[in-house]
């Protein structure tokens, strides 16, 4: 109420003065909230629309499945085959450092796995192709091993993280009535935990392939010469890639390139939007059964 | 999320978690089930603990790895190297100075355009939405991490280059030339400016959702009781939440720049590869990690891989020290990364 005003009794009770500087105030600062998710959702949409329809007109089935330059094959089954090396390493780790934390650690320990995990987490990942060069290929040779590896650095957080979260959502009477039964630790764990968050753990770790499977920095270390006419199958030579060959492509100023770029990141961009809208569906339900 | 002593097993207290075996002697089939057990328990209890010493191990490792590879140019060089503004492979003169500038530049820049974007969606979602649109926009603001870099990148050169440089530049330009960073339009759309705009589509997801999850996290009858106080919507945000979990946002906003300051390939793509210190946002110029993107699959001479390694040097302590002290100031939130949720 502003001080120049008379009381009026009979005046409609609509706010005045500095009162309604402060709604209007709160008001704008609403619609600037809004605003702006509205603004990341537009960027998001702008972004999988220009692949969709920039990308769209590559595909048909020839693309999926010759060798460059008239396909994509090779790139695509070098991918799977990297990512697929990566999860077998990560996933086992990454569940086992969870059952740690959740089964074994003091809370010292806890808190030090944690700060590690956190630390690889946010390790740039050119960190990470340093690293692997250093380690795998710099007076070896370049090999799809070498980039599963650098992957699997990439998962373990993840899949450790997503995992530990799962754990600690089984019932802790599970846990009690498998002791009051004296059903030893190991079997508890392997026979009751474990199975209960099974749901919660393939998430997390179908959660982080869809990072790890278009991760490039480490890749053009690990296996970047390679001929992406030809399929190649063995691990231990370098292989053909989907997000170093989008990477290449972006880099040369040549049309039928960037033609064939934007059906990559078509394919690229639809897998992994999928796998982790789908993972996070089954997640929420998952967890919804559980608590 | 706490660490909930009721959902641990009652041993987990003694440092053993064999302890409380065989504190009684007994025979025949159940001794050797006890046995057994007691096999099961250590190997199971020692993988896990192998697994998360590997952990550790990792981490020391890449750093050992990375300074090892660069300590050719960190003894020819030494700390002159962080200075140097002179980049010749050529002449095998190093130096990372302008790297460091344009690293600092263009994270900064994303952070200020970011993190209040970010902020305000976190508020968006948290206080202002109902359930049901929330349930819709926060996995979507999400997806956004989930785009691959290079594929943003290469959106970044083909579609967002040419509409900054023939839009955004010129007007920025135009109405505010005489602040020196907005300088005049270059040739191409390959520019701090556009590598920044990048950088912050990266930047808001994260901050995005762990601000909404630490905004969940304050209590709701503090906010109505101000409320109740007569304090509008805003003066609530204002005076009872974001006091309340300032740190936290800190903390998430650091972790924002630490992804800012190592994305490699979406910055190498957009950025132009520059090699000078300059004022504009609208010239080229290049991150420490951009450059090892860069030149690292072409580099011939020894000195000028390991200088490109002591760049790394130079990033993994920068990113170490940013993540450390997200993870010092937000420990007492011990959000979840945003990968889950």
């Amino acid at each position: 109420m502003s001080r120049d005003t008379v009381f009026d009794p009979t005046a409609p009770l609509t706010p005045t003065g500095n009162l309604r500087r402060r709604q209007v105030f709160s008001r704008l600062a609403i619609y600037g909230a809004t605003a702006a998710a509205v603004l990341a959702v537009g960027v998001l949409v702008i972004v999988i629309y220009t692949v969709a329809a920039r990308g769209a007109s590559a595909l048909n089935l020839d693309f999926l499945i010759k060798g460059a330059p008239a396909g994509i094959g090779p790139e695509l089954v070098g991918t799977a085959i990297i990512v697929a090396i990566a999860t077998a390493i990560a996933m086992p780790i990454g569940v086992l450092i969870a059952l740690f934390l959740t089964e074994f650690a003091g809370s010292r320990a806890t808190h030090l796995i944690r700060m590690t995990l956190d630390l690889m987490n946010g390790l740039p990942s050119i960190i990470i192709g340093l690293f692997i060069f250093g380690l795998l290929v710099n007076h070896h040779k370049q090999s799809g091993i070498a980039a599963s590896v650098a992957l699997a650095i990439i998962e373990v957080p993840l899949i450790a993280r997503g995992s530990q979260e799962v754990l600690l959502l089984v019932p802790g009477s599970l846990r009690e009535a498998a002791d009051a039964l004296g059903v030893s630790r190991w079997r508890a764990v392997l026979g009751i935990v474990l199975p209960s968050a099974l749901g919660g753990i393939l998430t997390s770790t179908v959660l982080s392939v869809a990072r790890a499977a278009g991760e490039t920095a480490p890749l053009i270390f690990a296996t970047s010469v390679f001929d992406p006419g030809k399929y190649s199958l063995n691990p231990f030579e370098a292989l053909p890639n989907v997000p170093v060959r989008i990477y290449t492509l972006s880099e040369e100023a040549n049309p039928t390139g960037f033609a064939e770029a934007w059906g990559l990141s078509l394919i690229l961009i639809s897998l992994i939007l999928f796998a982790s809208l789908g993972a996070r569906a089954l997640f929420a339900r998952s967890k919804r059964k559980m608590a | 999320m706490g660490y909930v002593s009721s959902t641990l097993p009652p041993m987990s207290a003694t440092a053993s978690p064999t302890a409380h075996l065989g504190s009684r002697p007994s025979r025949g089939r159940r001794s050797r089930r006890k046995q057994a057990d007691r096999i099961g328990d250590a190997v199971l209890y020692g993988v896990c603990l192998l697994a998360a010493l590997l952990s550790i191990a990792m981490i020391v490792l890449i750093g050992y790895q990375v300074v090892h590879g660069a300590s050719p140019a960190i003894s020819k060089f030494g700390l002159g190297f962080l200075t140097g503004t002179t980049w010749q492979p050529n002449f095998g003169e190093f130096g990372a100075g302008s790297l460091i500038f344009g690293t600092a530049v263009s994270s900064f820049a994303a952070l200020l355009l970011g993190a209040p974007i970010a902020i305000a969606i976190g508020l968006f979602l948290s206080l202002l939405a109902p359930a049901r649109v929330r349930g819709v926009i926060s996995p979507l603001v999400e997806m956004l991490a989930a785009i691959p870099s290079v594929i943003l990148g290469f959106w970044g050169i083909l579609v967002l280059a040419p509409f900054v440089h023939e839009n955004i530049e010129p007007f920025l330009h135009g109405t505010l030339g005489f602040i020196p960073i907005f300088g005049a339009a270059q040739t191409t759309g390959s520019s701090v400016f556009t590598a920044s705009l990048i950088l912050t589509i990266m930047v808001i997801p994260i901050i995005a959702s762990i601000s909404r999850d630490l905004f969940l996290a304050v209590p709701r009858d503090v906010q109505d009781g101000a409320s109740a106080l007569g304090a509008t919507r805003w003066e609530v945000v204002r005076g009872v939440v974001l006091p309340s979990t300032a740190s936290g946002v800190v903390a998430a906003s650091l972790l924002g720049l630490g992804r800012a300051l190592g994305e490699a390939i979406a910055v190498a793509q957009v950025i132009g590869a520059g090699s000078e210190i300059q004022a504009s946002l609208f010239k080229t110029g290049d991150t420490l990690a951009a450059r090892i993107a860069n030149q690292f699959p072409g580099a011939l001479t020894e000195l000028h891989k390991a200088s490109l390694f002591y760049l790394g040097t130079i990033l993994l302590v920068i990113g170490l020290v940013s993540n450390l002290v997200a993870h010092w100031i937000g420990r007492r939130f011990s959000f979840e990364g945003g990968t889950l949720r």
